[in-house]
């Protein structure tokens, strides 16, 4: 290299413009462009249903009787939906997120590497993707059937979709737990059992409780599930475990077809009410995320 | 390394494990039937569906698989509803793929970290959003909106060959392609969130070989991350095609509900999910058991194409590893 010369000059040391960093360059622009492509959708939907839905919206919306179709906006409300979607998501949770935990211990803290822990993980991943309508078939063909429709039968559907999602959730959550801390409470002396119940689970209750969350709101807003197995009744069911019931997105669903004005107007109301339900539990999940946040990545 | 690694792999430690209590027990056993509960669920599934679509299986027979849907005449050959299937699904994937790979490069390639939270929160919103008001939206907003730029394609393309015939009057707002269009909504955050785990895992040290090399934004994405991270987001784009064949409500409220096989994007058509959600509520014997039928051959492909969606993640996740 040749010496610098004494009266040193200002050398430009970016790269020439080129044909190749403009490609970058429209590259880049590009991946910033179909980010914007999904902004578009989701903040028209958003703008929409907060829009239409916010005018409908007041506290006896949400309590009163569902009225027929025809009625324009400022009859009745859609407080048996309410009902319905409350009791039966609960309901549901109660099922599915126990049983998701319990298989999530047996493939972390027993199951390990063995063929059969390894077949249960692979089919938890597998049954995230069966057909949320396969769900309400399933249930109609082995619990409708034979005991009707029913608040409880909408619950099964609605479990046997959130259980792999609770299972594979906690699962991650179980791995983040440093095996220091189970060598620690066996030394003690503890069972299995025990080490698990009261070390490890408390040790990441947080991750556990925010995926349980988020299945959750999944199974919400969830319609398909619900078709067949509680149908779509207009009068309010508090008996969640006998007879028809209703639930929000099966509302929706019906006054989505309904050419009435002001059955549309309700399903705006009941769609802002679904979504708001819906970011509730993503908010509360993210907040018991930073929260409990004791092994995170 | 330690006697909790050991014991994971399943080793029982010697002759302690005869003496472990009973509550030590039942709990392992009671864990081990939740797990089990998947199995048997996904067995339950498929037997039981299947035994109630078997009339409609042995009354058709191959027929099937023709395309002649006309309950009233208790004809249920539903040819029909699986094309309708497979080209709203196309369309999904076709749009949602590039926009969902674009994300995921641009949240792990350009995007600094503290920037990369809020968009990847924008995009979990969007999976948030629920099945049925992306429909309610679609039927009452979108398809009529979309009608009038459907209308101005169809006369501009109408004379022209190919796309004459694809895109070419009289269209409808709800059609093949509006469901498409709004699967490919619902597709999105899975496509966009899986790919970005692959891309996530590309080694540091490789990329800044490439930059080291004198390789450009561009080149260093082609040349180390796509190769690296191809299986993942092979992996993705199935789980997306599963999603984007299941999903029903959505795709019943705009899709037009028209048991038609024709190449006309822009017509009203009818997809497996959507004639089950619509005409299972009033059918009843081999009406019902066609349903039923309709929905064991959703079950079938998408647990092959979820399987194979897993296999293919899991393989290029270890050789990830690997490498």
């Amino acid at each position: 290299m040749a010496p610098a010369p004494s009266s040193q000059q200002k050398v430009d040391l970016r790269e020439p413009r080129s044909w190749r960093r403009t490609r970058n360059r429209i590259a880049t622009a590009l991946m910033a462009l179909s980010f914007v492509l999904v902004i578009i959708p989701l903040g028209f939907v958003l703008f929409t249903v907060i829009a239409k839905g916010a005018s409908v919206i007041n506290w006896s919306f949400l309590t009163r009787s569902i009225p027929p179709n025809v009625l324009p906006a400022s009859f009745g409300g859609i407080g048996p939906a309410v009902l319905g979607t409350l009791e039966i998501t609960a309901l549901a949770t109660v099922l599915a997120v126990p049983l998701g935990i319990l298989g999530a211990i047996y493939l972390n803290e027993y199951g390990g590497r063995r063929p059969l822990a390894r077949l249960i993980g692979f089919m938890a991943d597998v049954m995230t993707g069966v057909p949320s309508i396969v769900m309400g078939l399933f249930i109609f063909s082995v619990w409708v059937l034979h005991f009707g429709f029913s608040g409880l039968a909408g619950a099964f559907a609605l479990g046997c979709l959130m259980l792999p999602i609770v299972i594979r959730s906690t699962d991650e959550m179980l791995k983040l737990v440093p095996d220091a801390l189970r060598e620690g409470s066996y030394a003690l002396g503890a069972t299995k059992a025990r080490v698990t119940l009261t070390v490890v689970l408390p040790a990441a209750l947080g991750g556990i409780v925010s995926g349980a969350l988020l299945a959750v709101a999944r199974a919400a807003g969830e319609t398909a599930p619900l078709l067949f197995t509680i149908l779509a009744v207009t009068t309010a069911n508090p008996n969640v475990f006998s007879g028809a019931n209703t639930s929000l997105p099966s509302q929706i669903f019906v006054n989505a077809s309904s050419p009435y004005v002001g059955a549309e107007a309700r399903g705006w109301g009941a769609a802002l009410t679904l979504i708001a339900i819906a970011f509730i539990l993503m908010i509360a999940a993210r907040l018991v995320t930073a929260r409990f946040a004791r092994f995170v990545r | 390394m330690s006697i909790v690694t050991r014991d994971r792999q399943g080793q029982p430690a010697g002759s302690l494990a005869q003496r472990r209590s009973l509550g030590d027990r039942s709990f392992q056993v009671l864990t081990l039937a939740a797990g089990l509960l998947v199995l048997v669920i996904l067995v339950l599934i498929a037997v039981s569906t299947s035994q109630q679509a078997s009339s409609w299986f042995s009354a058709e027979g191959t027929r099937i698989f023709t395309n002649t849907w006309n309950p009233s005449a208790g004809q249920f050959g539903v040819l029909a509803f699986i094309y309708g299937t497979a080209i709203t699904a196309v369309i999904a994937l076709i749009l949602a793929v590039p926009v969902s790979v674009g994300v995921a490069l641009l949240l792990t390639e350009v995007v600094p970290h503290r920037w990369a939270r809020p968009v990847v929160y924008v995009i979990d919103l969007l999976a948030v959003v629920p099945s049925v008001v992306w429909g309610l939206w679609g039927i009452l907003v979108f398809a009529p909106w979309i009608q009038h730029i459907y209308g101005s394609v169809g006369s501009g393309v109408g004379g022209v060959p190919v796309l004459g015939a694809l895109f070419g009057p009289p269209t409808s707002g709800a059609s093949f392609f509006t469901a498409g269009i709004i699967l490919a909504f619902m597709v999105t955050p899975i496509v966009t969130s899986l790919s970005r785990e692959v891309a996530a895992t590309v080694p540091t040290i490789d990329k800044e070989g490439a930059y080291a090399l004198g390789a450009t934004r561009l080149e260093m994405i082609r040349g180390v991350v796509l190769p690296h991270s191809q299986g993942g987001i092979v992996g993705a784009v199935l789980l997306g095609l599963g999603r984007a064949m299941g999903e029903t409500i959505a795709a019943a409220l705009v899709i037009g509900s028209s048991a038609t096989i024709t190449a006309h994007l822009l017509a009203p058509g009818y997809n497996v999910p959507s004639v089950i959600a619509n005409e299972f509520g009033e059918a009843t014997g081999v009406f019902r058991s066609a349903l039923m039928g309709l929905g064991v051959l959703l079950f079938v492909f998408t647990i092959i194409i979820n399987v194979l969606a897993r296999t293919v993640v899991a393989r290029s996740a270890r050789r990830g590893r690997g490498a």
